[in-house]
């Protein structure tokens, strides 16, 4: 490794490398440091305990406050999930959060409970789709290149335009998914099945059917998933299921031992990147609520409360803390999906 | 025995240039024989497709995958036709009377297709200035990512420099990052820069490496690229830079298409960015400008619909012209670690 080779090296890769510290490196630390802080972003001065400041300006100068920010996300996440699960056995006295000088903030537990629930409903559901579908498209068929781009599409296409195309589908009078459901319900509605003033749910406009509204939405946009499985299935050894059918297995058997152990791999990488994915829903969320979080915050998801509590209420620091628990949350369940890895996914190069 | 084959099963994993195919590059339309291997399975006990012994017995191939296919063709049918229905109920939408869109109960047909929706909807708000803007930003922001990602991408497959290694795995570890955790730095240097209500915040990160994804593309596919061309070229006493210019980018065209027809959709659809820099109305892009289409007339659904379709539009139609790129490039994101 000569100088000169040394130097043009760093030179192609110096606009990533300014990329990386000017850009990256330096914000982490700036977004570490704010989120020990208290600051609206207005005057970028450090507030002095012993100038003049009125009462209602002290917001506005940098303040460190310690881990304040992350006792109030904590403390109203403890304090929200003891609301909602209320363990018989600790007396409230014992936690951390009835302690904390700074009051709980509540809403971080409502939104990553939300998010949560989306995540674990839309990325299982994703990926059962999107393997089906793969499945389906693994054939020798005539025109199926014409079926991969149907069912890949909706991934290229989502967006705004897509997102306004979903409120209309879900529009619970004049919208069409309620009106095959109306549709559907007739004949159990004749056979005293149902009740005759059954109604449709309002999706989107209610708190309860908000969240799987936006699942089937997401349901929609798995062309990405797919193609990965598609590759996958594409891979697996014909061997493998020959000699599977000697040994007489039937296709489902086929399917649990030949197929599915042989394309893990994608699954576990599907997996990762559906519940990062999932985790940091936004436009969905604030383009279907206008930026507030829908019906008792039914659809309050994590990013979007990061961005209001920044740029709505100009906590600064306390969406920085925000975003490193996300972070946080991010990273123990990539964490934990990696080290189950090891216990169910299967890689080519260890067999030899 | 052998089974029947589908005609459209031609080689079309083609387009492979001087066999620098890195590993899974032809793997998505290239054709399998399995799935016709497995066609005389599906008469095997416990299979879903049960036929009675008998007829298993009397059939041929070509009979029994008759019934296969047709069963396959039904399925896949019905699956695109509920992928297709949201697209369609818009399209319906966007050329219906308004006094058509709200009635009840509602229907996928149209008495009489309102074609002037479209230049009304289009009309209706600086909808031209909002697609002008939309490229205006995604043109340079494409291109610096498509430059600068593959640049990083050479250097860090071909190019042996100091810390190489190091800076590789920084590099992946900036993939785990969420961006939400750069969201208040980067709006605050932006802000002391003077870059707010400019398109800057949306195209300078793009010159400054493109991404780490796009990156580890570009070094993947550069590392499966012989060495003898660069010998050759290095002998003939080209630079390094001639080098990536003249061999590699012009090889590098699956990955290039990819990179950008990801990047292009990605700038088209952005929203959080815009939301968050730009203040002044005309300076929106598409996307912010369909969100305030809807909050000021989004009861005049038809017009809002035939709008989404116009946004829509280049979209696809940069999705057909670059497919067949597309889909091989992007297998490269999911098969090889």
């Amino acid at each position: 490794m000569t100088p000169r080779q040394n130097t043009i090296g760093y030179l192609f890769a110096a606009p990533w490398l300014v990329g990386l510290l000017g850009f990256t490196l330096f914000p982490i630390v700036v977004s570490l440091l704010l989120s020990f802080c208290q600051w609206s972003g207005i005057n970028l001065e450090f507030y002095r305990p012993g100038r003049k400041v009125a009462p209602d300006e002290e917001g506005k100068y940098i303040r460190w406050v310690g881990t304040a920010n992350y006792r109030r996300a904590l403390g109203g996440l403890a304090d929200g999930a003891k609301e909602d699960f209320r363990p018989p056995r600790r007396s409230a006295s014992g936690a951390g959060a009835a302690r904390a000088d700074v009051p709980p903030d509540k809403n971080v537990w409502t939104a990553l409970k939300n998010t949560a629930y989306y995540s674990f409903l839309a990325v299982p559901l994703g990926l059962c789709v999107a393997l089906a579908t793969a499945m389906l498209l693994n054939q020798q068929l005539r025109g199926i290149g014409l079926f991969r781009t149907v069912f890949y599409m909706p991934h290229i296409l989502g967006g705004v335009a897509t997102i306004m195309m979903w409120m209309w589908v879900f529009n619970p009078t004049y919208g069409l998914f309620n009106a095959m459901l109306r549709a559907a319900a007739r004949a159990p509605q004749q056979l005293g099945l149902l009740g005759a003033s059954w109604q449709p749910p309002d999706w989107l406009y209610g708190q309860t059917w908000s969240k799987p509204a936006l699942v089937i939405m997401s349901l929609w946009g798995t062309g990405a998933a797919m193609l990965i499985f598609l590759a996958a299935l594409q891979n697996v050894p014909e061997q493998l299921y020959e000699a599977a059918r000697v040994d007489g297995a039937g296709r489902w058997r086929q399917f649990r031992h030949v197929t599915l152990p042989q394309i893990t791999p994608a699954l576990f990488f599907n997996l990762v990147m559906g519940i990062i994915g999932s985790f940091q829903v936004f436009d969905t969320a604030y383009i279907m609520t206008g930026g507030e979080g829908g019906v008792n915050k039914s659809l309050l998801f994590y990013v979007l409360y990061i961005y209001q509590k920044a740029f709505h209420d100009f906590e600064f620091g306390y969406a920085s803390a925000l975003a490193w628990v996300l972070f946080a949350v991010i990273l123990a369940f990539t964490l934990l999906l990696v080290r189950s890895s090891r216990w169910w996914v299967y890689y080519e190069g260890e067999r030899r | 025995m052998k089974p029947v084959r589908d005609i459209q099963a031609g080689p079309t994993g083609g387009g492979a240039k001087s066999g620098i195919d890195p590993p899974g590059a032809e793997q998505a339309p290239a054709p399998n024989p399995q799935s016709a291997f497995r066609i005389p399975h599906s008469a095997i006990p416990g299979s879903p497709i049960r036929i009675p012994h008998s007829a298993v017995r009397n059939r041929t191939r070509r009979g029994r995958g008759f019934w296969r296919k047709a069963i396959s063709y039904t399925i896949l049918a019905s699956l695109a036709a509920a992928f297709l229905f949201p697209v369609a109920w818009s399209l319906t939408a966007s050329v219906k009377r308004l006094d058509e869109v709200y009635r009840f109960p509602p229907s996928l047909t149209v008495s009489e297709p309102q074609w002037s929706n479209y230049p009304r909807a289009v009309s209706r708000l600086p909808f031209l200035r909002f697609m002008l803007n939309t490229v205006l930003i995604c043109v340079p922001a494409v291109a610096g990512q498509v430059l600068t990602a593959s640049l990083a991408g050479y250097a860090f497959a071909r190019l042996r420099w100091r810390g190489r290694e190091v800076w590789f795995i920084v590099l992946l570890a900036t993939m785990m990052l969420p961006g939400q955790i750069l969201l208040i730095p980067h709006f605050l240097m932006y802000k002391s820069l003077g870059w707010v209500n400019t398109y800057k915040p949306l195209i300078v990160p793009a010159w400054l490496g493109g991404g780490a994804f796009f990156i580890f593309l570009f070094r993947q596919f550069f590392k499966g690229i012989p060495q003898g061309l660069e010998e050759a070229a290095r002998i003939d006493g080209a630079s390094d830079w001639q080098i990536y210019w003249r061999i590699f980018l012009p090889n590098a065209k699956p990955v290039l298409a990819t990179v950008g027809v990801m990047s292009f959709i990605a700038h088209w659809k952005e929203f959080m960015a815009p939301l968050i820099y730009l203040s002044d109305f005309e300076k929106y892009p598409i996307s912010l400008g369909l969100y305030m289409y809807n909050s000021l007339e989004g009861s005049w659904v038809n017009l809002l619909m035939a709008a989404s379709v116009v946004a829509l539009g280049p979209l696809v139609v940069l999705f057909f012209v670059a497919q067949r790129y597309f889909v091989r490039g992007m297998l490269l994101t999911g098969t090889k670690g």
